[in-house]
């Protein structure tokens, strides 16, 4: 079982506000779940390369291109952007203000 | 012309002899789905605008007697974790009720060149998480055969779409088995495509390793029509490998079926053992020879699986970040703020669990227990069915443990809904291809058995299928 604590920590790894009755309910969830997948110890790997994409595929080079996409395209995935000035995305201030 | 006997090959058919119009065909579906939908879900919107205008391009060049493209006038359903130019997509999650797609899937190109009209978008577990459907943050579709029962998921809305003939024919994604499991439990016929076969461009990625995008329909024709028509090379997935689709004759007689003898075992219902025992057996009796065989690491597929996929997911979710797209919280006062009550508020709950699962499994001090042991696991699991193909042509299996169970049933137990995957995830960790399709029931409940192939094999596993009569 792992403890509230680790859940909030690993929330917030994830960037996840959670709600304090969020915290209990994921306690026993994420618990249960990893307490299945334990199941793994079980496997004797001794020797074994690990698989990260079933084709075998390494690294895909392309070359470096500037591509000639319609114009608009631009402008429409900078319109997505919730807050944005002058073509340009805004977020909120990383740094505080001195007072 | 009934709607629910309609096929790819007798909508050609029927617009060339002039029977009905595209734009009168099309209109047929959408009245159909304002009518029928209602009780089902299975679109989370319908696109009436864009379909007319698709069908009146079809309608145009029949008039000019213009060589027809092979999916003229067939009216489909897409996904909607897949992009349509213009139109919203929302993964079901409400980080993107507001998201418009600023450029077209690749699928979803390939398909409009070839003439498909696009109905609507369906509904889908949010971000394609979950085996039932239920996870949508918008509607829970229902089976079409009981509504009190789901379609399966995550790719439910898609499946139904064409149980329900709301649709010729649809697109899922399948992950885990999210398009052969709610093909099973709607009863139609699905297939998960070799792992770079289709391209992804354009659909919202999941798990980068495991995502397919593959078809639905009524027939296994369509099934090999439509398959033809998506895959292949893409420069805009480099996962995506030159690949051409051929129909192959196969002969019965002497081809080799293997049965592994792990996915028959305790836990299965009865139901579902014996339709599909007799499936298998209808291959003997055509003349193939069966074949008990064994995939031992079977049992840790479903683990290494719900340890990959989280993890994949929680590097591919992490672009949700309220700056760039979708919700963005308007109460938060710093960057960090945005990013927590961002994804706190806008991501369900099954998303924020499998995030945080992945999360765990990759962080500092438990990543080489979790994350690195599950990549080893599926090297083994792998290397098991390579050696089975070593002695058989394909293989036979159930494509789940149970009928449709009921909505609500699994909703409050993460780990027992994870279970509805044991017969599915292999197939996604070794990258291979599988089709099912339904071979009996159980009190109007549908069965589907599951073909699984060699890599870039899907002409073999189609021609298998169709064969089953």
């Amino acid at each position: 079982m792992i403890d509230k604590k680790e859940v909030q920590h690993i929330a917030s790894l994830a960037r996840l506000n959670l709600k304090e009755e969020e915290l209990e309910k994921y306690q026993k969830e994420l618990s249960s779940i990893l307490e299945y997948v334990e199941t793994l110890e079980q496997v004797d790997v001794e020797g074994v390369e690990p698989t990260s994409h079933p084709g075998g595929l390494d690294s895909v080079f392309r070359i470096d291109e500037v591509k000639n996409r319609e114009e608009s395209l631009s402008k429409k995935l900078i319109d997505l952007a919730p807050n944005k000035e002058k073509g340009y995305l805004k977020v909120k201030s990383i740094l505080k203000k001195s007072k | 012309m009934e709607i629910k006997e309609l096929t790819i090959s007798l909508i050609r058919e029927g617009l060339i002899k002039k029977e009905f119009s595209t734009v009168e065909l099309t209109k047929s579906f959408l009245e159909r789905i304002d009518k029928e939908d209602k009780e089902i879900s299975s679109y989370l919107f319908v696109l009436p605008e864009l379909a007319i205008l698709q069908a009146k391009k079809v309608d145009e060049m029949i008039f000019e007697k213009k060589e027809l493209p092979i999916l003229a006038g067939v009216p489909c359903a897409i996904k909607d974790n897949m992009m349509i130019k213009g139109e919203k997509c929302t993964a079901a999650s409400k980080i993107l009720e507001n998201y418009s797609a600023p450029y077209s899937a690749t699928v979803v190109e390939k398909l409009e060149k070839e003439g498909a009209i696009f109905l609507g978008k369906t509904n889908l577990d949010e971000f394609a998480m979950g085996s039932s459907t239920e996870n949508s943050a918008f509607k829970i579709t229902k089976n079409p055969h009981d509504k009190t029962r789901v379609p399966g998921g995550s790719s439910g809305g898609s499946a139904a779409a064409v149980a329900a003939d709301l649709a010729v024919f649809s697109l899922g994604s399948d992950t885990g088995g999210s398009i052969r499991l709610p093909a099973s439990f709607c009863g139609v016929a699905g297939l998960k495509p070799t792992y770079g076969a289709v391209s992804r461009y354009g659909l919202i990625a999941f798990a980068s390793s495991l995502d397919q995008i593959g078809p639905f329909a009524k027939t296994v024709e369509d099934i090999e029509t439509v398959f033809k028509v998506i895959s292949g090379k893409d420069p805009m997935d480099s996962t995506s490998v030159p690949f051409q689709y051929n129909q192959s004759k196969i002969n019965i007689k002497g081809m080799k079926i293997g049965v592994p003898k792990e996915y028959f075992v305790e836990g299965m219902e009865k139901e579902v053992e014996e339709a599909v025992k007799s499936a298998i057996k209808k291959y003997e009796d055509m003349g193939a020879e069966i074949k008990e065989i064994s995939l031992p690491n079977t049992k840790y597929a479903l683990p290494a699986y719900y340890i990959i996929s989280p993890s994949e997911a929680s590097a591919n979710l992490a672009r949700f970040d309220g700056i760039r797209y979708g919700f963005s919280a308007e109460n938060a006062d710093s960057l960090l703020d945005v990013y927590l009550k961002s994804k706190g508020e806008g991501f369900g709950p099954e998303v924020r669990r499998r995030i945080m699962i992945g999360t765990y499994a990759l962080s500092s001090g438990y990543y080489d227990a979790y994350y690195l042991k599950a990549q080893k696991v599926r090297t083994l699991v792998k290397e098991d069915f390579k050696k089975a193909f070593e002695k058989v042509d394909v293989l036979m299996t159930p494509a789940s443990p149970t009928l449709p169970f009921k909505i609500g049933e699994k909703a409050d137990d993460p780990l027992s809904m994870y279970l509805s995957d044991i017969y599915t995830v292999s197939v996604n960790l070794a990258g291979l291809p599988a089709i099912v399709l339904p071979v009996g029931e159980s009190n109007g409940l549908p069965i589907g058995l599951q073909i699984i192939g060699k890599p870039f094999e899907e002409n073999i596993i189609l021609q298998t299928a169709k064969i089953y009569g």
